[in-house]
């Protein structure tokens, strides 16, 4: 510094270049306050859009998703409900049966199951049963699947039971880029929307470039995302297995084994398109989801792998990775042996390539 | 002349057994320190109006009943002969810029709302030209500002009060009609709307038709309480005679104005019957006699009613009420024939209107090779 004010005081006249390496900006912003940044810019954007929930205005939303929003837009656009679910729901799928663009959030998807009617009978079917005439603008958000230590009655995982349903659009976020644009491309979508989050990625931060974080970046509802190119095997899964699926992935590296990383985004429609090439790419496939096996998200992949051409390109049966088939217990021993974990991903890896 | 001012008459039913006869009584209240008028009037033009919607919609629910048998109308059909006085007196009340939302018994709701008889009859056919191109059926027709038309028993009634907060919200001095049943009026979810509208002010009219009967199961053995229009608590509520089109369109006027000045919903409860059973495969005898079906409709038939008030104050002739009738009939035949020769909705309509505003995506058919196309 003091070299610079004398050099300067000289008088001598110079031209001094900076040149400034422009690394380009990223940002780090977690799941939260991703999807809170994407609900607040929606909600200003379109007059018609408003959240409804328990405790989304005053207490800043239970997992604090909303926090701010009600004291920017008041009382009117951010409704704080009582504990009725199956209520506020039917409230909400009538607001927007009549014009409207709610967004209404279940403190966790387990509690859907009061409103499920709701959500199946009311919201997905009607633009079918009315032949194109009644339209159902309406998101349903909240976190989904297992927690910490919340016990059987607040773990369960619902991408498999709305996912069954057509009319619905399924949706299941893993990191912030997901949860932003996947939830702009919600609530500007004219269907019903079922947005899965995941409570445990709520405080995990990633990288956002300037372009993910433009007004409108949206991300096409039904595409899945490689977020690892591989060549050994296929590992496709959604939300939170997918950060498992890459640290195994990293693990196996190590052994030569390079996995091809698919992350969902979307559970229904579902890409299937994506992991068709994927599969004929890499020749195995394993599926990983937090899930329950019977009848679940895994299970319809392995299924439409079967029944396409990625088939003939099967060096090994396909497997899945998921949720142990119990009701989720309390105890962290028990809990963490409940779940999938890396090493069940490692495992099944190395079985399906006879490792 | 044009008008003439009659008082008419506040029924109560007395009990849910005896259909004796309806005594003049006052209409009853709750919460409310008056009531709507008790004297109305009617213009020849309304009445003619009221007559022919009426008999329109008699006509056309005979008319399924006789279709059913044929087998040319399949699945659920729950008709609404007996309750005509109900739908055509709520929409007396309100204009075609409020909404209205019922349960499955819908038929007359979807004409009052806006609907043809052609359309409605191809809709129960399931034709191409059915008001929701056969993809809906009995239970599911649409209109503008008129939300069906719903098959699950009590889901309705949140859906209208959504409806009504997008009124609120939007600005607008629309409000909501959401009827239900005496059936579905023990829904927990139709409690939870009671709560949430009132909380919020919401521009709702509750409308319970209490029929008497939810499917086979008489008032008396499925609510503790069967005063319906008390039964929303801190609502403020009426209940009134629902075979009386004027008692009905007094009582809506009243509580669409209750809307209208920002006190919150209200609750009517209309005391009807119907004369079919819970559905066409209900015969509708085994839970009640056909002495009390024989009662009610030589004693308090709405269009009876209506047309008996017309008649001895000279307000139409006749002639001119059959006149009607006959013009009611051809309409009802002309679209009964129209609704079995329209052909049935096309194939490739099969798996469109999944998802609106959509670009056209494949959609598995019943076996993996079988891949069919979905439009908006």
């Amino acid at each position: 510094m003091a070299s610079l004010r004398s050099f300067l005081r000289s008088g001598k006249t110079f031209v001094i270049l900076f040149v400034v390496t422009s690394c380009a900006s990223v940002f780090q912003v977690n799941v939260r306050d991703a999807l809170n940044q994407a609900m607040d810019e929606e909600l200003e954007r379109d007059e018609r859009v408003f959240l409804l929930g328990e405790e989304v205005a005053q207490y800043d939303g239970a997992y604090k998703v909303s926090r701010g929003l009600w004291k920017k837009y008041g009382d009117k656009r951010i409704i704080d409900t009582p504990i009725t679910e199956m209520g506020f729901a039917g409230i909400a799928v009538g607001a927007a049966f009549a014009g409207l663009r709610p967004i209404c959030e279940f403190m966790t998807w387990n509690f859907s199951m009061q409103a499920i009617d709701q959500v199946i009978n009311s919201a997905a079917k009607t633009y079918y049963m009315s032949a194109g005439f009644q339209t159902v603008p309406i998101v349903f958000r909240g976190p989904n699947g297992s927690s910490a230590g919340v016990a059987a009655q607040h773990s369960q995982c619902f991408a498999a039971w709305y996912g069954h349903c057509p009319g619905l659009k399924v949706v299941s976020p893993w990191n912030s880029e997901d949860a932003r644009g996947l939830l702009k491309a919600a609530i500007r979508d004219d269907n019903p929307v079922v947005f899965l989050e995941n409570e445990m990625m709520y405080g995990v931060p990633f990288e956002l470039s300037e372009e993910m974080m433009h007004k409108d970046f949206v991300i096409p509802i039904g595409k899945a995302k490689v977020e690892r190119q591989g060549t050994h095997i296929t590992l496709v899964s959604h939300s939170r297995c997918v950060g498992f699926c890459l640290d195994a992935a990293a693990v196996l590296a190590k052994e030569g084994v390079e996995c091809e990383v698919v992350n969902l985004r979307t559970i229904r429609p579902l890409d299937v398109d994506t992991i068709e090439a994927s599969v004929m790419k890499t020749g195995n496939l394993v599926t990983v989801e937090g899930g329950w096996p019977q009848y679940g998200v895994g299970a319809e992949i392995c299924a439409r792998i079967m029944e396409g051409p990625a088939f003939n390109y099967l060096d090994a049966p396909a497997v899945r990775v998921t949720g142990v088939d119990i009701p989720m217990p309390y105890a962290k021993i028990l809990e963490d042996h409940s779940v999938p974990q890396i090493k069940d991903i490692i495992f099944s890896v190395k079985k399906v390539l006879n490792m | 002349m044009p008008y003439l001012n009659i008082s008419h008459f506040w029924g109560v039913v007395v009990s849910s057994r005896s259909y004796a006869d309806f005594t003049p009584e006052k209409v009853d209240l709750h919460r409310l320190e008056e009531g709507p008028p008790l004297t109305s009037t009617l213009t020849r033009e309304d009445g003619l109006k009221y007559y022919r919607t009426m008999q329109t919609i008699r006509r056309m629910e005979l008319k399924a009943d006789q279709l059913y048998k044929q087998k040319i109308i399949r699945g659920f059909c729950h008709l609404y002969d007996g309750q005509e006085a109900c739908a055509v007196g709520i929409e007396g009340g309100i204009t075609l810029s409020d909404h209205l939302i019922t349960a499955y018994r819908a038929h007359g709701y979807t004409l009052t709302r806006g609907g043809t008889v052609r359309e409605i009859m191809a809709e129960l056919t399931g034709r191409r030209e059915g008001i929701a191109k056969g993809k809906g059926g009995s239970m599911h027709m649409y209109t503008k500002n008129f939300y069906g038309g719903n098959g699950i028993v009590g889901a309705q009634v949140p859906l209208g009060a959504g409806v009504a907060l997008a009124c609120k919200y939007l600005g607008t001095d629309q409000l909501c009609v959401s009827l239900y049943g005496d059936g579905a009026a023990n829904q927990g979810q139709i409690f939870e709307t009671y709560n949430m509208a009132s909380l919020w002010k919401l521009p709702i009219i509750f409308i319970c038709e209490n029929n008497q009967y939810g499917m086979g199961t008489s008032v008396e053995r499925a609510s503790a309480s069967t005063e319906y229009y008390k039964r929303g608590d801190f609502i403020p509520g009426l209940r009134v005679d629902g075979m009386d089109v004027l008692c009905v369109r007094e009582a809506t006027k009243f509580a669409a104005d209750h809307c209208r000045s920002g006190k919150g919903p209200i609750l009517m409860e209309l005391q009807t019957y119907r004369y079919h059973g819970h559905s066409m495969s209900d015969p509708g005898v085994s839970y009640r006699t056909r002495e009390e079906i024989q009662e009610v409709r030589s004693k308090s038939d709405p269009i009876s009613m209506l047309k008996d008030r017309m008649l001895s104050n000279n307000m139409a002739s006749v002639e001119e009420l059959k006149e009607i009738d006959i013009e009611v009939r051809k309409e009802i035949e002309d679209a009964a024939q129209f609704a079995t020769t329209d052909p049935e909705p096309p194939l490739d309509d099969l798996c469109s209107h999944i998802y609106a505003n959509e670009k056209s995506f494949e959609v598995r058919g019943a076996t993996p090779w079988t891949k069919l196309t979905s439009h908006s």
